[in-house]
């Protein structure tokens, strides 16, 4: 699949949250959006699962704009996972149904996608209330992927988890981005775009400063602002 | 009861002034205030009613209900001032409650469409879709806040608004109806309802009394009901766009 974000811009509360913004996601790979708190990558990645309109500019899924793609459809071809994992009442199993299920699907192998997460069969009946956090995720991204998307959409899945779980997370979203899902990743988390991203993004104050690949990012930055970002010297540190 | 019974009884708002002067409360004024408005009002209403019953003409006992039911929906709309057209939806959802449990009533020969009947059932139905249908939307509009991001997990799983409103709704429709489903438990045990009071007091024999109680009872199952689901409905469709995106501005 392949997106491209025409100059961008999303506006609230009477300032820009990104601005002009232009990317094109085009080759199947890990893509990493880096920067400060507020610098707009979160809104990047509600933009393009189309949860919000973007003020100025237009979004194109495969040359189509995407107001002319059935926003539903597009939800399930662009998949997203949050921060935190929202998991609702009930059972493993129950969640991971969810997606298909809201379409009027039935009969799905709940296990096919329990397993692709990295987690045994034991977990399927399990209340959702008794899963550690980094369960947690794995089971929101295997709710994800019911819905056999062909980009995911993951706002910080590590954040709030341990290493070894955001290791095993990972590993996972290499292993899914192996089998042809492209990943765009927010992470705060310098070192994991490092290990994982293939493509790093940086956004300053909703502007995209850069867009190359994520080791010629990291050894070479180009403008002054990625420099000191990457030094840690900018003002909106990151966490 | 004779009017100079009426005047002594008067009396007893002292010992709420009182209080309130005692405890430093600071409402005097407001309950003096309270007290005088609802003097004046209720000797306005009663002369209006007074008039309307002895013309007993259909059309003057429809005006009073239709303006019962506006001022109500302008009071229930205040909870959610925020919500665009939020007055129509309150009003109208009033409105439908209003006219689908009159109708039944009068349908089953309950009530006789008479202005003595049809104001005073009226009053107690729209005064109940009042409360349970600005509780409703209170509800709603605060759970939407208190759940964006939930919702918007929901919406990103490829949910339709309803769908990913589904939990919200059943809980401003819950919210808007408890508070009749739990004093119908308690009934005739805790509390002796304001009609069947008002009847008892004007001599009608407690049987007849309890009677007219329980088709209120009825009548107000319904009203909430119906009045909730209404008001709620249409409200919930006012937090999302046509692409099922949750609005941002609430």
């Amino acid at each position: 699949m392949e997106i491209e974000l025409k100059n961008i811009s999303y506006f609230r509360d009477g300032k820009y949250i990104l601005k002009n913004v232009y990317f094109k996601f085009e080759k199947n790979g890990i893509y990493t959006v880096i920067g400060p708190s507020g610098a707009g990558k979160s809104t990047m990645l509600k933009l393009i699962n189309r949860l919000i309109e973007p003020t100025e500019g237009a979004i194109f899924i495969n040359g189509v704009e995407y107001k002319n793609i059935d926003v539903i459809l597009l939800r399930r071809k662009i998949g997203m996972v949050f921060q935190r994992p929202f998991l609702f009442e009930g059972t493993v199993k129950e969640n991971i149904e969810l997606g298909p299920f809201l379409r009027g699907e039935k009969n799905i192998d709940a296990l096919f996608y329990l397993e692709a997460v990295g987690l045994s069969k034991d977990y399927l009946f399990k209340d959702v209330n008794n899963l550690s956090g980094g369960e947690a995720q794995r089971v929101s991204i295997a709710r994800a992927l019911a819905n056999s998307p062909e980009v995911l959409l993951l706002d910080e899945p590590t954040s709030s988890l341990d290493p070894t779980s955001a290791s095993i997370i990972e590993e996972l979203i290499k292993r899914l981005n192996r089998e042809g899902i492209m990943v765009i990743l927010v992470t705060h988390n310098m070192e994991q775009a490092k290990r994982i991203g293939d493509y790093t993004l940086f956004l300053y104050k909703g502007e995209l400063i850069e867009a190359r690949k994520t080791g010629e990012f990291f050894e070479n930055p180009i403008s002054e602002v990625s420099m000191l970002f990457l030094k840690g010297k900018l003002k909106e540190m990151i966490k | 009861m004779s009017t100079s019974s009426l005047i002594f009884a008067s009396s007893l708002v002292f010992v709420a002034v009182f209080i309130s002067y005692y405890q430093k409360l600071g409402i005097e004024k407001e309950i003096i205030i309270g007290t005088a408005r609802a003097v004046f009002q209720l000797m306005v209403v009663g002369y209006i009613l007074h008039y309307i019953f002895s013309a007993n003409n259909a059309l003057f006992t429809l005006a009073m209900v239709a303006v019962m039911i506006l001022v109500a929906g302008d009071n229930a709309s205040k909870r959610g001032k925020e919500i665009p057209k939020i007055f129509y939806y309150v009003t109208f959802s009033i409105a439908v409650s209003a006219a689908v449990t009159l109708s039944l009533l009068i349908l089953f020969g309950n009530i006789k469409f008479e202005p003595q009947q049809v104001i005073p059932v009226s009053g107690m139905i729209i005064g109940n879709s009042m409360v349970a249908s600005g509780l409703s939307v209170s509800r709603l509009k605060d759970e939407i806040k208190n759940r964006q991001e939930e919702i918007e997990a929901y919406l990103a799983l490829g949910a339709t608004s309803r769908q990913a409103a589904q939990k919200v709704i059943k809980m401003s429709i819950k919210t808007g109806m408890m508070p009749t489903v739990d004093s119908m438990k308690t009934l005739g045990i805790v509390q002796l309802p304001g009609m069947m009071t008002g009847l008892i007091l004007g001599g009608v024999d407690p049987i007849t009394a309890v009677k007219y109680q329980i088709m209120v009872t009825f009548m107000l199952a319904s009203t909430v009901a119906i009045s909730c689901f209404t008001v709620t409905f249409l409200t919930y469709r006012t937090f999302f766009t046509k692409q099922h995106q949750l609005r941002q501005a609430f």
